[in-house]
Parts: C-alpha cells; sequence; structure tokens
C-alpha cells in the first residue's frame, strides 16, 4: 500500500475513532443529566469505585508521599533547603501526585473492571435485553458509573492527600527528625485551598474520563472472549492517557499565569 | 393509529447490509395474529440479522417494518421504547443478567421499564418462572448456578412476564439435549398459546420447527424462498426446502467448505 494512503487512513480513523467517542459521550451525558436515575446502581458503584479502590489508592499515595519526602530531602540538602520539604510534599500531593496516582490506579482497577463487565454482557447479548425490556442501555448501565466516578473520585483523593501528607510525615519525622510540630506548621503554612481544590477538580474529571472510557469501549466491544480482552486494554490505556493530557490542561487552567 | 385488521407483523422488502455483504436481499414476510411462524435457514443465512432488525435493535437499509399496520422503522425513541412492551424476547444463550437473581430476571421489565412496585413484580415473577416449570426456590439462585435448560426456562419466564403480544424466539433449542429441547417447545406452545400472542421463531431444528409453527418460511440467500403451512412443508416441491429439511449434503444449497 502507499505510505501516503496508509498514513491517511490511519488519521481517517482517528477522526472516525473521536467523532464515536464524542457522540457516546453526548448521549451518555444527557442520560445521566436527566431524570429517572437509579439510586442504587448509582450507590453500589460509589461502594466499587471508592470504598474497595481505598486499599490500593491508600498504599499508593503513602508510599508516593513517604519517597517524596525522601527524595526532596536529599536533593534540596545540596542547597540548604532542607525546611521545604514538608511544603514540597503537600502541595505535590494535593495538586498532582494525589489526583494522578489516584486517577491511574482507578483506570487499573476501575475502568478495566467496568470495560469488562459491560463487554461481556455485549457479547452475551445482555444489553440487546435490556433494550428488549423497555430499558435504556445508556440510562442503567453508563449513566450510573459515569455518576459515580464523577462523585467518588474527589472523595477518594482527599483521602489519599491525607495518607500521603502523612507517608511525608512519617519519613520527615521519624528518619530525617525533623520536630513534630514545626513539620505539621510547615505543611500547612503555604497550602491554599486552591491548592486542594485543583486537585478535587482534578479528581472528578479524573473518574469521569475513567469510567467513560470503561464503559465506551465495554459498550462498542465485539467478537467474544478476544473482543472483550481488547476492549479493556483500551479502556486502560486510553484513560490513563486522557488523564495526563487533561492533567496538563487543568493545571494550565488553575496555574498558568 | 393501531390497526385491527392489519396483519401483527408485517416486513415489506427488507434490506440489510453489512460492508460489500448483503444479508437481507428484500424479505416480505406477514404474521397474524395468534400466529405462529418459524423462520428457517442455514447459519449465516441471516436469520438472526431479521429477528435483529425486527426488533428496532438493528436498523435497516430500506423497507418497513409495521406492527399493527404502524410503521415502526419511522417512530423516535419514546414511540419505539413503548412498543418494546409488545415484544417478549427469548435470546439464544437466554441472554440473563449474571448480577441479578433468577426472581429479578424475569421482573427485570416489570421494575425498570413499568415501574411496579418490587415485591408485586417479584410475585408475577414466581408465577411466570412456575408456568414454566420452575419452582420458587429457583428465582433465589444466580444465573451461573443454573443448567443451560434451566437458563433457557429462564428466559422464557422472562420473555412472557410482561404478557407481551409477540413473543420472539431465537434459536430456543440450540445446545440442548433432545429431551430437554422438546420440554422447551412444549413450553413455548403451552406459554404463547395462554397468551394468545404470535411468535417469530428462529430455528434451524426441524423437530422443533414441527412442535411450534403454524406456518413456516425459509430464508436462503437473504430471501424468504418458501413459506406456507407446516402441515405442507414436507410436499412443499421446493428443492431447496426438501434439501434443508432431511439435512442432505447434496442438493441445490452449496455449502462452502475451503478445501485443503
Amino acid at each position: 500500500m502507499n505510505p501516503l494512503a496508509a498514513i491517511g487512513q490511519t488519521f481517517l480513523g482517528f477522526l472516525a475513532a473521536i467523532g464515536r467517542v464524542a457522540l457516546f459521550t453526548g448521549n451518555a451525558v444527557a442520560q445521566a443529566a436527566t431524570p429517572p436515575w437509579y439510586g442504587r446502581l448509582i450507590l453500589r458503584q460509589m461502594v466499587d469505585i471508592g470504598y474497595y479502590s481505598l486499599p490500593v489508592v491508600g498504599l499508593t499515595t503513602l508510599f508516593s508521599g513517604m519517597v517524596l519526602a525522601l527524595q526532596s530531602y536529599t536533593g534540596f540538602a545540596r542547597f540548604s533547603a532542607e525546611g521545604a520539604v514538608a511544603t514540597v510534599v503537600v502541595l505535590s500531593m494535593t495538586r498532582e501526585l494525589g489526583p494522578v496516582l489516584a486517577g491511574l490506579m482507578v483506570a487499573g482497577r476501575i475502568g478495566a473492571a467496568i470495560a469488562a463487565e459491560i463487554g461481556t454482557m455485549r457479547v452475551t447479548e445482555q444489553i440487546d435485553a435490556l433494550t428488549t425490556l423497555s430499558t435504556n442501555p445508556f440510562k442503567y448501565l453508563v449513566a450510573p458509573r459515569l455518576i459515580a466516578g464523577l462523585l467518588t473520585l474527589p472523595v477518594l483523593v482527599l483521602i489519599g492527600d491525607i495518607i500521603g501528607v502523612f507517608g511525608g510525615y512519617l519519613v520527615g519525622v521519624y528518619k530525617l527528625d525533623f520536630n513534630a510540630a514545626t513539620y505539621l506548621a510547615r505543611t500547612l503554612e503555604f497550602l491554599e485551598p486552591m491548592d486542594v481544590i485543583s486537585g478535587l477538580v482534578k479528581a472528578a474529571c479524573f473518574g469521569f474520563l475513567v469510567t467513560l472510557m470503561g464503559c465506551y469501549h465495554g459498550y462498542n466491544s465485539r467478537g467474544g472472549a478476544q473482543g472483550v480482552g481488547a476492549a479493556t486494554t483500551h479502556a486502560v490505556v486510553s484513560a490513563s492517557i486522557l488523564i495526563l493530557i487533561a492533567n496538563y490542561v487543568i493545571t494550565e487552567l488553575f496555574f498558568a499565569r | 393509529m393501531t390497526d385491527p385488521a392489519a396483519p401483527k407483523i408485517a416486513l415489506h422488502s427488507l434490506t440489510k447490509s453489512f460492508g460489500a455483504k448483503q444479508v437481507l436481499r428484500g424479505v416480505d414476510l406477514e404474521v397474524g395474529r395468534a400466529e405462529s411462524v418459524v423462520v428457517i435457514g442455514g447459519s449465516g443465512s441471516g436469520k438472526s440479522v431479521l429477528l435483529k432488525c425486527l426488533l428496532g435493535l438493528m436498523p435497516t437499509d430500506a423497507g418497513t417494518i409495521q406492527i399493527d399496520g404502524e410503521t415502526a422503522s419511522d417512530m423516535g425513541a419514546a414511540a419505539r421504547a413503548h412498543l418494546m412492551t409488545k415484544f417478549g424476547m427469548l435470546f439464544q444463550g437466554a441472554a440473563l443478567f449474571d448480577s441479578l437473581p433468577v426472581w429479578e430476571n424475569v421482573a427485570f421489565g416489570l421494575i425498570q421499564g413499568r415501574d411496579m412496585a418490587r415485591a408485586q413484580a417479584r410475585e408475577i415473577a414466581h408465577e411466570k418462572l412456575a408456568q414454566v416449570g420452575l419452582t420458587p426456590e429457583v428465582g433465589a439462585l444466580y444465573p451461573a448456578e443454573l443448567s443451560g435448560g434451566m437458563q433457557k426456562r429462564v428466559g422464557l419466564a422472562r420473555a412472557i412476564a410482561g404478557d407481551p403480544e409477540i413473543v420472539l424466539l431465537d434459536e430456543p433449542t440450540t445446545g440442548l439435549d433432545p429431551i430437554m429441547a422438546d420440554v422447551i417447545n412444549d413450553l413455548i406452545v403451552k406459554c404463547v398459546a395462554e397468551l394468545g400472542a404470535s411468535a417469530v421463531s428462529i430455528t434451524h431444528d426441524m423437530a422443533s420447527a414441527r412442535k411450534i409453527a403454524n406456518r413456516v418460511a425459509m430464508l436462503y440467500e437473504g430471501r424468504i424462498i418458501w413459506h406456507g403451512p407446516i402441515d405442507d412443508i414436507d410436499a412443499s416441491g421446493n428443492p431447496y426446502v426438501d434439501q434443508f429439511i432431511h439435512g442432505r449434503a447434496e442438493g441445490p444449497i452449496a455449502m462452502s467448505i475451503a478445501r485443503h
């Protein structure tokens, strides 16, 4: 095949995929924004996304906070700025690491699970069955997951932030011999509400993206077990990439001067 | 408006393609009130596509689908959702919801589609399970805990739970042993008769077709090539039908088999 034709075909395929995702998103948001809402399903998804992700997110942020304190200390010691460790830890955790790490962990855990569940429902005709039972699959399957992702991830990230800062505190106080009261004072000294809020806005956005990608790839999966496997992989990869892109865009919106 | 004189289902010149592959090439079929029509045809002849088009799960390229004289293909989302309450569907693999217990599977359309109270829907679900020979204890199990035959029976109970006017059955006996297949066939005949519903089944199981059909239509290469009462099928005079019902390798229906 002509190389130019191959590039063109790939590019057109990419544009078509963007169009399909945009149409899916529009339909999903419209269904999520209008009643009726399935309260029980939303609650079940919130428990799945939030409560059951707590151990993974907690461990990730705890060790990230610890390593951040250690790295900052060894780096800052070169120019006698060790006192900034607590500030660096809290700002990094709330602005960046908390939401991004939680988002990526949830993408791996929840995005994959959603894609596998909805994908299996697609290939076993359960989604067709929903339609024949006068139930809109978007309202029943997609909307509860989007709402749950949007509402739950900020809470998860807030808890992750606290655990991450606590990890930094543990290393700072018990390994690097900082005074506990001074470390806590430094933690709060330069922390502004917008640092936390920006992280929570990111978290809500990431929650939306993770559940959207899980639902989109699951809903459009084809071809049996292999198709469901591919949908799961695509859901995690696309959600992870979108999280990193969205992270930059939101940071730019909040903090660019 | 519903036309009482119109056939329950009328398909006219239905076509459907997937890329270059034309699956339906102008299907015409009518199903009367309380009539059971079985569409037979080999694998890949377009039977499942026909059923999905009829349900609106798949858009058609051309042609019309009329239910009670109303053209379904022109309907908006709300009207189509209302139209779906007339249908009950038994899927080939039963398509039960894994995450719900059996009774909730049966009651699903009543709870979600018709806003019925859960307690009342549960009672109806148990009645429908009894109609297909299953006890209330089965209602508490999950689909993964059931055998293939029991899953089909639950699927049938779900299909008739909303007292539909039209029952669609996709390969109802595929994957079942001959005795369980006969049990399912008897249940289909009994349930459809009790409802007074019209039924459209697709199958390549001739024993099943002979049991549940009033009328048979044969789909070949995207067209209905023969239709008539089930009692006439052995004397159809159509070589395609003869080859199919006798399951002969030799005949006008050429199976594409790659030779190495």
